[in-house]
């Protein structure tokens, strides 16, 4: 008997069966394959914009991608370097064997967590509840709870020109009995389209034509428990496409499975095919490509930028067509696929859903993109598994608090019209929801929930006292006068502010105010210190929205409400309330189109129906 | 926990009396902040408001009701002010500016009462129906919106805003594709056009609401008896031929006659005068009522020697033909003589500029005093926005996108995000 299944051992599946047996559930892990778990199926970089700070926030529970990326990278970028810290990015690219050895290791090293190989052909049901997984091969595991993190393997359809697989990787299976038992169920499910380009030869490519982009020197790390880079750092080079590969893709348009109807699903916008983008920006002529390095001593490169579903040959055209790549080989061609997803407004914040007790779902399957976006719901599904098996409390996270806050409420109460993607503009918390603090967020969420291991434990009490202290040195009172004195141009008001206040002003540094207030601390705790300074008028105000939304969290709606019922609401609001039926007033009210005087008949009519 | 909010609960003026209600935990400290010294809980007492910079708003009754024993359960003030159109909406823009007070939405006291315990199920059923009556009207005005020319407006400033968002959000996020303009020329770029757009916005908002336009501007003519009113009303009404509907009541009652006049409605209203003191009852009550439609009037016709109750009152010099009155003695206007037709029409001319000035000009557009409040948040945020960091570039852009999106029903994200994706090309 397990507390929790896990089926898929991709970035979801992985990160929910280690974050539920951190909690202390019997879990296990249920895979076709125990080499291929952790396996990067497309680009090989972890991290960017929104997506690195889903990283850092996962590694703040003690996940497993922000330790495994440190030991897999081999070339490290912090986008958005001369922007705020808010918009910075960490990035890694990492190589993919070591990538999978480092979470296949720290899975092995986990306690209460067994790895189990096999299809998951069903799941067996008692009533509503999830009693367990059946096997392809007719094994029963009985358990409590189970995750659903299929990937691209449920109904999964690959295409390439006109050509034609089952699987959700090429060379693998599809989880086609699965897909029909969860159909058969009524749940709420629809298509969802993504791609990857053709792999690349590296030892066929002229290096010496293109332009390189360094590793990043100075040593920052994807989590703070790696103590340094563990591997040599590589460059990546720049290609681009040219007048002629435009030609030839155009040329060919009507062999493109997007084209010709054949994949009707949505592709994700921010990730398009090749032919998409120069079919819609037909007015640019040349379009920059990323050649990422897949390994230290694996010669396979990633084209970054290619994605593409058109024909074999007409693939190979249009590498030859570009600088650099006159004689590349492809080893792989690219390829588009097609696979199920469930609507996940039938999802709770705890990822659960709300028709079959017991089941959760992560990652692809709930209609988002990324490995990061997988990765943050894995840990949330499995926290949250545990909790439920063991009769632990569970972990919601909201808007204020984080990345994952954000996506999984704008999963759960918008659904998806096309692969989720995080992207900072989503976020608007964005200011206070940085990179840096991830774990100044989310750590005393992370200890409650007793998912932390002594190391982190011990590493989080430093964090605090170092932040203690600093706060005290800044709290020191300066005058304007002062600061002229240390050199500071500002208006010589005679004001007096503490150093922490003064830094909110342009122009004002700690040596202005406090030189030797980092003495004995952590660069990233005084970093992260000062970016609190200077923009604290920006979270002070948005403290007010915040306080208000928290409030509202704590009107609870039933999950049976019958939004049919309430007098007043239009058909368009009646559908929307109860696709995603929200768990508070306030989750109503972020819905889109619902409005304050339809919020007042919907609680009117929750009283009622309580008394 | 909660903030504070406020609401006209007397019916929307005009009237006689408009009863704005404050509450939550700032109610009373922003009470004391308007009018001074709080009086007992419970007790009515005269006051005079003043805004933050000291100007007098008006003179009002100030109640105060202590929590949890409230309609709301929270701490509750009312102030009874005079019920002008004017009046009422610079106490509540006062109200606007204390810290932590917000304008009530729709139906936000009714769920404070509920959530604190104060209307129980049989009154909840009640209020259902009046609830279901309102949210019917939101959505058929939110329908009209959607139609009318007022989401046109705002959804072409959306466009503007998704637009100069989507600029802002590609170099936040997509900074490393070679498809957007990052250089400091587009960050200037971006943030004069974002106030340009806060000032086209706030020309059209700060235009007078619409509602004047269906009932028509209340011109009210008032002062000492046998002043010459009902003369100049006459005088009025009879050169236009467009007569609507004279309504006569008692002489001694006010009269109303409805006047088309270059397109727009007006109601003139005769009083009686205002005499000091008189024992006749019914006289009493003519009485009474002209100091009603002194304070509804829109605009105050104010024939008497001493000076109008109000400072934005039309102050005429009547009888100007009798003997001894030809001079025109100061703060007049104009003088009305019964037999210089020239001087009516002067009269005509100074209210309708006055009456310009309360309505929305012709091609306006109809804004709710709710989307008022909203576009002028997003344009406001929009002047706030400092120069070179684009990161609170991007935090103004999105409070005033959310602020517009409110009032169009859609999502600020997508709408900027259908911008972003449509305009560059992105991703890998």
């Amino acid at each position: 008997m397990f507390d929790v299944v896990v089926i898929g051992g991709g970035h979801a599946g992985t990160e929910a069966a280690a974050a539920a047996a951190r909690r202390g559930a019997r879990t296990a892990l249920l895979s076709f394959d125990r080499h291929g778990l952790g396996a990067m199926s497309c680009n090989p970089a972890i991290g960017g914009l929104g997506k690195g700070h889903i990283v850092r926030e996962v590694d703040a529970f003690d996940g497993l991608m922000g330790r495994a990326a440190d030991q897999g990278a081999i070339h490290y970028r912090m986008l958005n370097r001369s922007k705020g810290t808010a918009v910075q990015g960490p990035r890694v690219q990492a190589d993919r064997q070591r990538y999978a050895a480092a979470i296949q290791a720290m899975l092995a090293a986990q306690p209460n967590l067994a790895i189990v190989e096999g299809e998951a052909e069903a799941l067996v049901l008692d009533g509503d509840h999830v009693a367990g997984v059946q096997l392809g091969d007719g094994t029963i595991l009985p358990t409590r709870a189970v995750v659903l993190a299929t990937g691209t393997f449920l109904g999964g359809r690959l295409f390439r020109g006109e050509e034609r697989h089952l699987g959700g990787r090429i060379g693998e299976r599809s989880a086609t009995r699965m897909a029909e038992q969860l159909r058969s169920l009524g749940l709420p499910m629809a298509r969802m389209k993504t791609g990857t380009p053709p792999r690349l030869n590296g030892r066929t490519i002229d290096w010496a034509k293109l332009d390189e982009q360094p590793s990043d020197t100075d040593p920052w790390t994807m989590s703070p428990m790696t103590a340094a880079r563990p591997l040599p750092q590589i460059a990546c080079a720049i290609t681009r496409t040219t007048e002629e590969t435009h030609a030839i893709i155009a040329a060919a348009f009507h062999r493109s499975p997007l084209f010709t109807g054949a994949i009707e699903a949505n592709g994700p916008r921010y990730c398009p095919s090749i032919e998409d983008k120069i079919k819609r920006f037909a007015d640019r002529n040349s379009h920059q490509i990323f050649l990422e390095p897949e390994g230290l001593d694996d010669p396979l490169v990633y084209p970054n930028g290619l994605s593409t579903s058109l024909p074999t040959d007409v693939q190979e055209a249009m590498i030859a067509s570009m600088p650099g790549l006159e004689r590349a080989v492809i080893t792989l061609p690219g390829y588009a696929v097609e696979y199920d997803h469930i609507d996940p407004r039938a999802l709770d914040g705890r990822l659960a859903l709300g028709a079959l007790t017991g089941v959760f779902c992560a990652g692809q399957i709930n209609g988002t993109t990324g490995y990061e976006e997988a990765a943050g719901q894995g840990l949330i599904a499995g926290l949250n598994a545990a909790a439920y098996a063991c009769d632990l409390s569970p972990v919601i996270l909201d808007r204020a608090s984080s990345y994952l806050g954000v996506m999984i409420d704008d999963l759960v109460l918008q659904g998806v019209t096309e692969p989720y993607r995080m992207l900072t503009a989503r976020a608007e918390y964005r200011l206070s929801l940085r990179a840096d603090n991830a774990e100044t967020r989310l750590g005393g969420i992370a200890e409650a929930a007793g998912c932390l291991s002594p190391e982190r434990l011990a590493h989080r009490r430093r964090r605090q006292e170092q932040q203690a202290t600093l706060r005290e040195r800044l709290g020191v009172v300066r005058t304007a006068s002062d600061l002229a004195r240390a050199g500071a141009t500002i208006a010589q008001d005679g004001a007096r502010r503490t150093a922490y206040e003064w830094l909110r002003f342009d122009g004002v540094t700690l040596a202005h105010v406090a030189p030797d207030a980092g003495q004995d601390c952590d660069a990233a705790m005084l970093a992260e210190t000062l970016e609190d300074a200077r923009y604290a008028p920006y979270v002070e105000r948005q403290a007010e929205e915040v306080a208000r939304l928290r409030a509202d969290e704590q009107i609870v709606l039933s999950s049976k409400l019958d939004y049919a019922a309430i007098p007043g609401l239009s058909q368009e609001m009646i559908d929307r309330l109860s696709m995603a039926r929200p768990a508070t007033l306030a989750a109503a009210s972020r819905i889109r189109g619902i409005t304050p005087a339809a919020l007042s008949a919907v609680l009117l009519y929750a009283r009622k129906v309580a008394a | 926990m909660a903030d504070t909010i406020f609401a006209v609960s007397s019916g929307q003026p005009p009237a006689a009396i408009a009863v704005i209600r404050v509450s939550g935990p700032a109610a009373f400290g922003t009470a004391e902040r308007l009018g001074g010294r709080l009086p007992e809980p419970r007790r009515a007492s005269l006051r005079t408001l003043k805004d933050g910079a000291g100007a007098v708003l008006d003179s009002a009754l100030i109640l105060c009701f202590p929590g949890p024993a409230t309609a709301t359960g929270e701490d509750l003030v009312e102030l009874h002010c005079h019920g002008g159109r004017a009046v009422v909406a610079a106490v509540e823009n006062a109200l606007a500016e204390q810290p932590g007070v917000r304008r009530a939405e729709p139906g936000e006291f009714t769920r404070r009462a509920l959530l604190n315990g104060r209307i129980d199920l049989a009154e909840a059923e009640g209020l259902a129906d009046l609830l279901e009556a309102q949210t019917e009207r939101q959505r058929r005005a939110a329908i009209h919106a959607v139609e009318g020319r007022v989401s046109q407006a705002v959804r072409g400033w959306m466009d503007q805003l998704a637009a100069l968002s989507a600029m802002i959000e590609a170099m936040l996020d997509f900074a490393e594709e070679d498809d957007v303009p990052l250089d400091g020329a587009a960050v200037t770029r971006i943030k004069s056009e974002m106030h340009a757009l806060a000032i086209a916005m706030l020309e059209v908002v700060e235009r007078p609401p619409v509602d004047r336009l269906h009932d028509g501007i209340r011109v009210v003519l008032a002062g000492p008896p046998n002043s010459g009113k009902s003369t100049l009303l006459n005088l009025l009404v009879e050169r236009e031929a467009a007569i609507v509907s004279p309504i006569a009541g008692t002489t001694r009652d006010r009269i109303e006659a409805s006047v088309l006049r270059g397109g727009v409605a007006y109601i003139l209203t005769d009083t009686a005068g205002l005499a000091e003191d008189t024992a006749d009852v019914i006289e009493a009550i003519g009485v009474t009522r002209a100091q009603e439609a002194i304070l509804q009037a829109d605009i105050l016709v104010w024939m008497a020697d001493t000076p109008p109750p109000r400072a934005d009152a039309i102050w005429l010099h009547s009888r100007a033909d009798l003997p001894g009155r030809e001079e025109l003695p100061e703060g007049r206007r104009l003088a009305v003589r019964r037999d210089d037709d020239a001087s009516v029409a002067g009269v005509w001319g100074v209210i309708a500029e006055t009456a310009a000035a309360l309505l929305p000009r012709e091609d306006a557009i109809g804004f709710k005093r709710h989307q008022q409040e909203q576009c002028r948040r997003a344009a406001h945020a929009l002047l706030a926005a400092p120069g070179a960091d684009i990161l609170l570039m991007a935090e103004e852009l999105r409070v005033a996108r959310q602020a517009l999106a409110e009032v169009l029903g859609v999502s600020a994200t997508e709408t900027m995000l259908d911008a972003l994706f449509g305009r560059f090309c992105l991703g890998k």
